[in-house]
């Protein structure tokens, strides 16, 4: 996490672009925008700066964003629940629709249903997302007016106020990762359904399902459960496309946003947000590896 | 049950849930609120403070929750606003001002003319305008509660046109407690005493700002007209949605999920204008100005022959087709005074009224010593505006021999690279454009482009003691008259020595639902007045 704030800290103090300039706009003279930079402690050097910044977020205080002169922490709160609703019915989506394709598709392997499954794959990770969702707001909101166009309502209103907004935005995404995973998931069962153990389990007469389920896809979710929490992460640091196509408050438009408009400090609250949101996602696929095959030990 | 079994059924349970959501939605939305006016502005808003920031979208939250003591209507004449009634001495030296009855604030705090004056001091430390007023003015002083006098070292005929300036910086006004903020520190309370309060707790930037009528605002009984009038609330809540994709904004208009769309993309307006339910609606009929601005410091722009050679190759329709699209969304305009503001006037401007003459601007490149050296112009590529122009302007040069160079940037950037004043292999530049909405470009001392004050003038730095000179004699002048004939004088003089070159007047429309009446036509986006059936 140190390692990533010096390297985020220095890279903004590289990187061209002055926040006092944006502020001060077009009337602004050199001495007001002097006075703005000093204002905002930008004229300090850099270790002062970097130090400075370092001893607050040691005491919990990512600091105030230079434009809206709120604190970083409130700007990040407002939006995880946003990023955090997206995440989980993307993922919900996902799974739902990924795992059994892909079992399906290693079950009928060479067959229409695997063509077609691996087909549906192949589309869903090439298509846009900005695409998807446009042909999703076409048909769903302005043609068959189903779902709200964009706009995000919080859970705290009601779970059937908040869930019509989730879904457009969960499925335009879902394609994406649904195919992800949908293939993983037959490339993994596919190795596994070869298996020794696989040929026992059916000659001791279990039915295909059971086969399918209790042994296999157990035996060949350590690399989806991998994909999946790659996904995830991914998810928390951002889907800026999707969150503007739908309008959605989430951590991926505030960090760019504050990307283009130079504000630091949100800009290295969330990059640290995100590290941790890595790191935690990490450690629990490793946790979880240990559940699903009890070889894995640390 | 089995596993398959029990899968099927979370799977058929969870389109069922689906399902049920979709076909309960019309009746969720159909509860919307008749009195909330949802819009989606121009931009994100970032900063309440308009005073600290130029940003448009400042000042339009400004015009929301704030008053002024005076105001533009749209003859551009200054009128009374939260001033009742006003004296001028005989010698133009001293101003009296006394405020309306039952003004107060949304603290409902009374509005003092301490809070003017404090008001007024901060926006003077930030505002060019406000710069030029406080020269004159020798001292404020608080009469009593409701009135104040302003008293001047010399006459200036701007005291009311300054106090009704129309875009940024506008002199709001504030409470005394809050005004006392230095002028270079954002602001954290927005109590105004305008027609809306602001509800910060509901704020979240990037998404949403929320106001609520102002219950105790007592409007003025004149119709409004441009900041001017009446300015009644008659909505009870507006809330501005920033939705950053056009194409998903103008689905949300469509689809009757807000009610107000600022600014969409001139690309989709032909689709907006399709929609029976939509007025796509010119509320802005002054627009904006392009312009062509060039850096003084480093040649071969600094030589007023090379600037002439791009005098003789602007062809302003090809700028504004690019802008703007449809021509009814587009004029010409020669001057450097907004079209359609009193100053306005093609004086000077021959050269940009003649025949393009490549061969002529290619002799003019050679006179002033152009030999193929490298010309850098800065673009924003997220700013279409900016972009469309700066591809035109390349082209331009191209065809006349010179070896251009377009430095992409986003916009952030690119403002903050115009600001160099180094040679073009330390970061330097040679060319930008950008653009200025009619309000801020409609006279001498509003238009920063013309400025040629060297050090001091606008990116790009000109200096032309004869340009300044004007421009001090401009404010002098006694009269409206007088000052269109220096206005006329000093733009003769800006064509020769070309401290920018407009690329033409645009509007950007606007588009509503139909079930909103109102709207006011007016530079500035205004929401008082409108009404949702």
């Amino acid at each position: 996490m140190l390692v990533v704030a010096i390297f985020v800290f220095s890279l903004l103090y590289l990187s061209p672009g002055d926040p006092a300039i944006i502020i001060g706009g077009d009337t602004a003279t050199p001495a007001d925008i002097a006075h703005i930079r000093a204002k905002l402690g930008l004229d300090r050097p850099f270790l002062v700066q970097f130090g400075s910044w370092l001893w607050n977020v040691v005491r919990g205080d990512l600091g105030i964003s230079i434009f809206t002169n709120l604190p970083v922490s409130r700007l990040i709160l407002q939006r995880v629940e946003p990023t955090v609703a997206l995440t989980i019915c993307t993922m919900l989506v996902t799974i739902t629709v990924a795992i059994p394709m892909g079992v399906v598709a290693a079950w009928k392997a060479g067959t229409w249903i695997d063509r077609l499954v691996m087909g549906f794959a192949v589309l869903g990770f090439s298509f846009p997302v900005f695409v998807t969702g446009y042909l999703l707001i076409f048909s769903l909101s302005i043609w068959a007016d189903l779902l709200p166009v964009q706009g995000y309502v919080s859970i705290s209103n009601g779970f059937f106020a908040f869930l019509p907004n989730m879904v457009l935005p969960s499925l335009a995404l879902g394609m994406v990762y649904t195919a992800l995973i949908a293939r993983m998931t037959r490339a993994s069962m596919l190795e596994v359904l070869s298996q020794d153990y696989i040929r026992t389990a059916h000659s001791k007469g279990l039915s295909t399902p059971a086969v399918l389920l209790g042994h296999a896809l157990k035996n060949a979710s350590v690399p989806i459960v991998t994909t999946i929490g790659i996904g995830l992460a991914l998810l928390i640091s951002g889907v800026v496309v999707t969150e503007s196509v739908f309008a959605i408050p989430g951590l991926g438009r505030l960090t760019v946003d504050a990307i283009l408009r130079r504000d630091y400090p949100i800009i290295q609250g969330v990059i640290l947000v995100f590290s941790a949101a890595y790191v935690l996602v990490n450690l629990a696929i490793d946790v979880c590896y240990t559940f699903l095959d009890p070889r894995i030990r640390y | 049950m089995t596993n398959v079994t029990r899968v099927t059924v979370r799977t058929a349970g969870a389109f069922a849930l689906l399902a049920a959501i979709a076909l309960g939605m019309p009746a969720a939305r159909a509860d919307d609120a008749q009195k909330t006016l949802k819009f989606i502005p121009q931009a994100d808003l970032r900063s309440i403070d308009p005073i600290w920031t130029t940003a448009y979208i400042t000042r339009n939250h400004g015009y929301m929750v704030y008053d002024t003591l005076f105001a533009l209507d749209a003859n551009f004449v200054p009128q009374p606003q939260m001033v009742d009634s006003y004296t001028v001495s005989p010698d133009k030296l001293k101003y009296t001002f006394t405020l309306r009855s039952g003004l107060k604030f949304h603290d409902g705090a009374p509005v003092r003319s301490i809070d003017c004056i404090a008001s007024l001091k901060r926006w003077e430390k930030r505002d060019p305008q406000g710069a030029k007023l406080a020269e004159f003015t020798a001292s404020m002083d608080a009469v009593d509660d409701k009135s104040f006098t302003m008293t001047l070292k010399e006459p200036f005929s701007l005291v009311l046109d300054s106090l009704a300036k129309l875009s940024s910086n506008v002199p709001f006004i504030m409470p005394e407690r809050i005004a006392n903020t230095d002028a270079f520190q954002q602001i954290t309370d927005a109590t105004g005493s305008g027609p809306f309060k602001f509800v910060k707790e509901e704020w979240v930037p990037g998404n949403k700002a929320v106001y609520v009528k102002n219950l105790d605002y007592v409007p003025r009984k004149e119709p409004p007209s441009y900041a001017a009038g009446g300015k009644i609330a008659k909505v009870d809540r507006v809330e501005w949605l920033y939705v950053p994709d056009a194409s998903t904004a103008s689905a949300a208009l469509a689809a009757g999920e807000v009610d107000y769309y600022e600014q969409p993309p001139v690309d989709l307006l032909p689709v907006l204008e399709k929609n029976k339910d939509i007025v796509v609606a010119n509320i802005d009929p002054k627009g904006s100005q392009g312009v062509l601005r060039f850096n003084f410091l480093n040649p071969p722009f600094n030589n007023v022959k090379a600037r002439e050679a791009l005098l003789y190759l602007v062809d302003q329709t090809d700028y504004l087709r690019a802008i703007a699209g449809d021509p009814k969304n587009w004029q010409t305009c020669l001057s450097m005074y907004a079209c359609g503001t009193p100053m306005a006037t093609d004086a000077g401007a021959e050269i940009l009224k003649g025949k393009r003459d490549l061969a002529k601007a290619k002799a003019l490149l050679k006179e002033a010593g152009y030999n193929g050296e490298r010309v850098v112009m800065l673009t924003a590529t997220d700013q279409p505006i900016v972009n469309n122009q700066v591809l035109i302007t390349s082209e331009l040069l191209r065809q006349a021999g010179v070896d251009v160079y377009v430095e992409a940037n986003d916009w952030g950037t690119m403002i903050t690279r115009r600001a160099s004043k180094e040679p073009l292999d330390k970061g330097g530049w040679n060319i930008f454009h950008t653009w200025t909405v009619a309000a801020d470009t409609a006279t001498p001392l509003l238009n920063n482009a013309i400025r040629a004050s060297g050090a001091n003038a606008w990116f790009g730095w000109p200096d032309d003691p004869k340009i300044e000179a004007l421009r001090d004699a401009w404010v002098r002048a006694p009269d409206v008259e007088a000052q269109k004939k220096i206005a006329a004088d000093l733009q003769v003089e800006a064509y020769k020595f070309i401290p920018y070159i407009p690329t033409g007047q645009f509007i950007l429309p606007s588009a509503y639902r139909k079930n909103l009446s109102g709207v006011i036509i007016a530079p500035v986006t205004f929401l008082w007045n409108i009404e949702k059936h």
